[in-house]
């Protein structure tokens, strides 16, 4: 009989959480869910505050990976608002699949391919060329078949003649921002990321060269055809074309589309 | 599809020799904290136990850490033998050893306990020395408790990931064990690919387990 004191204001308690916890949940089913290409991340979290405010009530949830892993969690059934992807390729794929809204589709931003090494490395390749050459043993790309930035060197390196005396030397990245930590950890001698990732961390790496790609660096944003929040996601990427989005953009090195 | 037969024998032979670390320093240190008392025994027995609890991501980090090519360990390796560590099979065997060490470890431990001190006193009593009284009188009374801490261990390091993924990456016939191979090809969206990895991985699992249980506890030392 002791313990009924105990009980009884127990089960209350539970309850009550319950409950917060499945308010909570209801809230965040109107939050819009923007899954962007990791190379978006820094600027991206800095936009949403500008978003927030000129829309009260709308809270950003971000959910960054590579474009690939991220077309397969909205082709899987993700909820997901907004897709915002690193390279044509898979926005064209989610397009064909009728998973985004074709007309509300807007490339909003452009990048650069760049090489970069170590900061404190003391070979710096002057050209593509030179990373065949055996002083660069670990070579860091984005993974083809799922990282945009992977598939851009590979174009690249196929263009020059140099993919297969390359690949043998590639470490597979699982991101652009991976790819960028292995060459800032030092653990690979050189690495394909774009330039405003080699931005965010220039203590640790430096540019050796910017590549130019066969066809030019663009991401496209639009909202998810089952997307929850149609409306407010179809404003999110007109957001990122307008003026003040595009001057966070360009801090962070981004290029105009 | 023969890249799955690469990645399960990438993976067999990561798995063997983590496995055969563990059979050395797991079962040595399990057998030092049974029979050796001294201060703060318990509060290393929680450090040794740790890699079960932490998340292997936490420990993926460490092992970055230590074994880097800027690490304490990574570069004292790079200076004097030339060797990195980070992206080779290697790497993967030690991440696939350190998860799984605690499963060795806890298991000769409580084996070990059990054994009756006074049977290795008489072995010394009758002239046999240390080394003989393990191999000969400790080692096979405990050999049920270890063995099924082994095939554990065995079992964890088939299907690590996370650690492994952080030191040894996913490079295809190198470092890209199954479990690697099958989230890659998720994330790439190559279904076809993903649905065989995941076949071979499950016959793999209950195979494994099969044999655990042919050689499982009651079969393979009768006890004295």
């Amino acid at each position: 009989m002791d313990d009924l004191p105990i009980r009884s204001t127990t089960l209350p308690r539970l309850l009550a959480f319950a409950l917060a916890a499945g308010l909570s949940l209801a809230a965040q089913a109107a939050d819009l869910t923007v899954s962007a290409a990791a190379s978006l991340t820094n600027a991206f979290k800095d936009l949403a505050p500008l978003f927030e405010a000129a829309n009260p009530g709308t809270k950003l949830q971000f959910n960054f990976a590579a474009s690939g892993p991220l077309l397969q969690q909205i082709v899987k059934g993700a909820p997901v608002d907004v897709f915002a992807s690193a390279d044509q390729e898979t926005m064209d794929q989610a397009q064909a699949q009728g998973f985004v809204q074709a007309a509300q589709r807007r490339n909003f931003v452009s990048n650069t391919l760049v090489v970069i090494v170590p900061a404190a490395s003391a070979r710096v390749p002057a050209g593509l060329k030179d990373l065949a050459q055996p002083a660069f043993e670990r070579v860091a790309i984005g993974l083809p078949a799922s990282v945009p930035v992977g598939r851009y060197a590979q174009g690249v390196l196929e263009a020059a003649g140099l993919w297969a005396a390359i690949e043998p030397k590639m470490i597979g990245a699982q991101s652009v921002r991976q790819a960028l930590d292995y060459v800032a950890r030092g653990e690979v001698d050189a690495g394909f990321v774009y330039s405003t990732d080699a931005a965010l961390m220039a203590d640790k790496v430096k540019v050796a060269f910017s590549v130019p790609t066969v066809k030019p660096i663009l991401y496209p944003a639009a909202p998810i055809a089952a997307g929850p929040n149609g409306a407010v996601a179809q404003r999110f990427v007109e957001f990122l074309t307008a003026p003040p989005a595009q001057a966070v953009l360009a801090k962070y090195g981004f290029g105009k589309p | 599809m023969e890249g799955a037969w690469v990645a399960l024998a990438l993976t067999l032979k990561v798995a063997g020799w983590a496995t055969a670390l563990n059979l050395i320093f797991g079962v040595g240190v399990g057998y030092a904290m049974a029979r050796w008392r001294f201060p703060g025994r318990e509060l290393a027995d929680a450090v040794l136990t740790l890699p079960m609890v932490m998340p292997p991501t936490v420990l993926g980090y460490y092992m970055l850490v230590l074994i880097g090519t800027h690490g304490p360990i990574g570069a004292w390796l790079l200076q004097h033998f030339g060797i990195r560590l980070i992206f080779t099979w290697q790497a993967a065997v030690i991440a696939a050893a350190v998860v799984s060490f605690p499963l060795v470890f806890k298991s000769a431990r409580a084996a070990f306990e059990t054994v009756d001190p006074q049977l290795e006193d008489a072995a010394r009593l009758l002239g046999i020395g240390e080394v003989g009284v393990f191999f000969r009188v400790s080692l096979p009374l405990a050999g049920r408790g270890v063995l099924a801490g082994l095939l554990l261990a065995f079992a964890r390091a088939l299907g690590e990931f996370g650690a492994t993924l952080m030191v040894a990456g996913s490079i295809p016939g190198k470092t890209q064990t199954l479990s690697i191979a099958v989230y890659e090809a998720v994330q790439a969206g190559q279904d076809d690919t993903a649905n065989f990895l995941v076949a071979v991985t499950s016959v793999t699992c209950i195979a494994v387990l099969l044999s655990a249980g042919r050689l499982a506890p009651g079969r393979v030392a009768p006890r004295a």
